[in-house]
C-alpha cells in the first residue's frame, strides 16, 4: 500500500488509515445517514442531554435574572469590570477557530484526513461562536440596546464610532457566524438530499427535503458546488485568523499593562486554535465511541489533531515567553510590575496553573505511544480547555486589578452567577452539539464517497 | 404508459463514475446536447465530458466581495466625514487604517453570500420537484448510483433511437421517464 507524505513524515497508510475497513459507495452512505434515521439512540446520549437540558436550564435562568437585576449580580467592580463573560467570549470564539481550520484550510492544503471531521468540526464552531456572541450582549448595561453598534439611519443621527474595537468586533463576529453557518449549511445539501431519499418516514422526508431545496445531484450543479465550497473555504481560512486578530484588539488597542502588546494578535490566533483543537478532541473521543464510528475518526485523526495541537501549544509558550521578555525590555515599569505580580501576586495559581496546563502537559504529545492512546490525550484536551480558560482568564484579571494607581487595586471574586453563566454556557453548547449529532450526519457523507473512490484507485 | 403521452426523457443507469463519465462524453460525442449526469459525489471530469465550461460562481463572488468592501468603506466614510464628524483624540475624520478591519470583514461576507447565492441561483434551487424524480430508483442518486438523462427536449432525441444507442454504451438498465 502506498505511503503519503504529511507533514513532512512518511505516514503508513495501512498501520493508520484515514479510513478504515471495506466501505463501498453504499454501505459508507447507509452506515453515517443510519445513525440519524433508524439507529436506536445510544444511551449516553440521553445521558447527556438531560444533563445539558439541565445546565441550559441554568443558563437561561442565569441570563433571566441578569436582565432582570443587571450586571451586578457578576462579581464585576471597578478596576475589573471585564471577567468571566469577556474571558469566556474570547474562550468560545477561540474554540470555534479550529471547526474553520480544519474544514476550510484543511481543505485548501488537500489534507484528506479533514474529510470524516469536517463536519461537526463545522456545527462546533457555530455553536462555540453562538455561546462567543451572547456573552458581550451580557455583559452590557442595557442589552437590549446591543444594536446600536451596527450602522444603520436611526432617528438620533448617531452613527458608530469606527476607531473602536468593539465596533470592529461585531463586524468580525457576525461576519464569522453568517459566514460559518452557509459554509456549513452548504455541505450539508448534498448530505440532506440523501436522508431525503433514504427515509421512509413522510414527516422526514418532507423536512430533509425542504432543507435540501431539490438538490439533485446533476453535473453541473456539482461542479459549481465545489467551485463555491472552495471559494468559500479561500475565504474562511483568511477571516479566522482576522476574527481572532480583531478580539485581541479589543486589548492591544486599550493601554492597559499587560494588554498594550503587538504580539496579541498572532498570540490570540494560536491560543485559539490551541484551545479549539483540544475542544474537536474531546468531542470526537465519545462521538466516535458512542455512534460506532471509529472507522471514520480513526487513530490516524486524533495523532494529526494532537500534532497540530502540540505546534500551537509550543506558539502559544513562545507567545508567554516574548511576553516576559518585552516587559523587561521595554523598561515600562507598570508592564514590569505586571508581569512580577502575575507570576508571585495573588492570583499567582492562576498563573502557574496555566502554565502547566497549556506548556507543560502538552509536551507529552511528543511521544506517538501518548498520541495513539485515547485515554490519555481525551485528558489532555481536557487540562488544555481548563489551561486555555484561565489563560484569558489571566490576561483580563491580573491586568486590569492593579494597574496604574495603587489606590484602586482590587481583587475579583467570582459569584455564583458568574459560575452558572460559564457552566449554562458549557451545557448550551452540549445541548445545541447533541441535537445536531441526532438529526443530522455529522459526518459528510458525499465527501466519504469521494473517499471510497480514492481509496479503491489508491488500491488498483 | 402509452408511447403517445409525453415524457420528460431517456435514463440510463450506472455502476460507477467511470461508466458514466465515459458515457457522457459518448452521448456529447453523438450530437446530443440536452444530456444530464447525476451522481451521488462529483465525479472527476463528468462537467467536462458534458462539455460544460462556463462556471460563473468566482466572478459573482468576486463581485459580492468587491460590493461588500466598497460598500462599507463608503458608508464609514460618509458617515465620520459627513454626516457626524467627531473629533476622536485629534486624529483625522477621514483616519483610513481605523476603518480596514470593518472592510475587511463586509469583503469576506459580501463575497460569502454571494457565492453562496450565485451557487443556488445557477443551480436553479430551490426546486423542491423536478420531473427527474419519476425516474426509477432514483432515490439511489444520493447513495450509490449513476445516472445519464437524454431529455426529450434535445433536437436529436427520438426514443426508439435514443434507447439504443443509450443501450449500447453499458448501462444497466434504460427507462423512460415521465413528466
Amino acid at each position: 500500500m502506498a505511503t503519503i507524505a504529511a507533514g513532512g513524515n512518511q505516514v503508513d497508510e495501512s498501520r493508520l488509515p484515514v479510513l478504515k475497513g471495506a466501505y463501498s459507495y453504499a454501505s459508507i452512505s447507509d452506515k453515517i445517514s443510519d445513525i440519524v434515521l433508524t439507529r436506536p439512540t445510544h444511551w449516553g446520549w440521553y445521558a447527556g442531554f438531560a444533563l445539558s437540558t439541565a445546565l441550559t436550564l441554568l443558563f437561561v435562568v442565569a441570563i433571566v435574572y441578569l436582565f432582570y437585576k443587571g450586571v451586578g449580580i457578576w462579581g464585576i467592580e471597578i478596576p475589573v469590570a471585564w471577567a468571566f463573560a469577556i474571558t469566556n467570549f474570547v474562550w468560545w470564539v477561540g474554540i470555534g477557530h479550529a471547526g474553520t481550520f480544519i474544514s476550510a484550510f484543511l481543505l485548501l492544503l488537500r489534507q484528506k484526513w479533514r474529510t470524516s471531521i469536517n463536519r461537526f468540526a463545522e456545527a462546533m464552531t457555530i455553536f462555540a461562536v453562538a455561546m462567543a456572541g451572547l456573552m458581550p450582549i451580557l455583559h452590557l448595561g442595557r442589552p437590549w440596546f446591543f444594536y446600536w453598534l451596527v450602522p444603520y439611519p436611526d432617528i438620533m443621527n448617531v452613527w458608530p464610532q469606527w476607531r473602536s474595537p468593539l465596533v470592529w468586533d461585531i463586524f468580525a463576529i457576525g461576519t464569522y457566524i453568517i459566514v460559518s453557518i452557509l459554509f456549513w449549511y452548504m455541505g450539508l445539501i448534498p448530505d440532506l438530499a440523501t436522508l431525503r431519499d433514504r427515509t421512509d418516514h413522510r414527516g422526514k422526508q418532507i423536512l430533509y427535503g425542504l432543507f435540501a431545496l431539490g438538490w439533485r445531484g446533476e453535473a453541473r450543479q456539482w461542479r459549481r458546488f465545489e467551485t463555491a465550497y472552495l471559494l468559500m473555504a479561500g475565504l474562511a481560512t483568511p477571516l479566522v485568523i482576522s476574527v481572532h486578530s480583531v478580539v485581541s484588539l479589543d486589548f492591544s488597542i486599550g493601554n492597559t499593562p499587560g494588554w498594550h502588546s503587538t504580539i496579541f494578535p498572532p498570540y490570540f490566533v494560536a491560543g485559539a486554535l490551541f484551545s479549539g483543537f483540544a475542544m474537536a478532541l474531546t468531542i470526537s473521543i465519545p462521538l466516535r465511541a458512542i455512534f460506532g464510528l471509529k472507522d471514520f475518526i480513526t487513530a490516524r485523526h486524533l495523532d494529526n489533531i494532537a500534532k497540530v495541537m502540540l505546534v500551537c501549544g509550543l506558539l502559544v509558550a513562545y507567545s508567554y515567553l516574548v511576553e516576559i521578555f518585552m516587559a523587561f525590555y521595554s523598561g515600562d515599569r507598570y508592564e514590569e510590575y505586571m508581569v512580577q505580580n502575575r507570576m508571585l501576586g495573588p492570583y499567582a495559581p492562576v498563573y502557574w496553573t496555566v502554565v502547566v496546563c497549556n506548556v507543560v502537559v502538552p509536551q507529552l504529545m511528543w511521544w506517538k505511544r501518548v498520541r495513539l492512546s485515547v485515554l490519555t490525550l481525551f485528558a489532555i484536551s481536557i487540562v488544555v480547555n481548563i489551561g486555555m480558560w484561565l489563560e484569558r482568564f489571566m490576561i483580563i484579571v491580573t491586568s486590569l486589578h492593579r494597574d496604574f494607581l495603587p489606590s484602586s487595586w482590587d481583587i475579583y471574586h467570582p459569584t455564583f452567577w458568574d459560575w452558572a453563566t460559564l457552566i449554562g454556557s458549557l451545557g448550551a453548547f452540549a445541548w445545541l452539539f447533541l441535537l445536531f449529532v441526532r438529526f443530522l450526519p455529522s459526518i459528510s457523507i458525499s465527501e466519504m464517497r469521494k473517499l471510497v473512490l480514492e481509496k479503491k484507485e489508491g488500491e488498483t | 404508459m402509452s408511447g403517445e403521452a409525453p415524457i420528460y426523457g431517456l435514463i440510463a443507469e450506472f455502476k460507477d463514475g467511470a461508466a458514466l463519465v465515459s458515457a457522457a462524453s459518448r452521448a456529447t460525442a453523438e450530437g446530443y446536447r440536452n444530456v444530464d449526469a447525476y451522481s451521488p459525489f462529483p465525479v472527476p471530469g463528468l462537467s467536462e465530458a458534458l462539455a460544460f465550461r462556463s462556471d460563473r460562481v468566482p466572478l459573482i463572488t468576486l463581485l459580492g466581495g468587491i460590493a461588500g468592501g466598497i460598500g462599507i468603506y463608503f458608508l464609514q466614510w460618509y458617515t465620520a466625514v459627513i454626516d457626524y464628524p467627531i473629533n476622536s483624540g485629534g486624529r483625522p475624520l477621514h483616519s483610513w487604517p481605523a476603518f480596514i478591519p470593518a472592510t475587511f470583514e463586509c469583503t469576506v461576507l459580501g463575497a460569502a453570500l454571494a457565492a453562496f447565492f450565485g451557487l443556488l441561483l445557477l443551480n436553479g434551487l430551490p426546486r423542491l420537484h423536478h420531473p427527474i424524480f419519476n425516474a426509477a430508483d432514483f432515490d439511489l442518486a444520493t447513495r450509490n448510483r449513476f445516472f445519464l438523462c437524454v431529455e426529450a427536449a434535445d433536437p436529436r432525441f427520438a426514443l426508439d433511437a435514443t434507447r439504443d444507442f443509450l443501450a449500447t454504451l453499458g448501462a444497466m438498465r434504460v427507462s423512460e421517464v415521465s413528466t
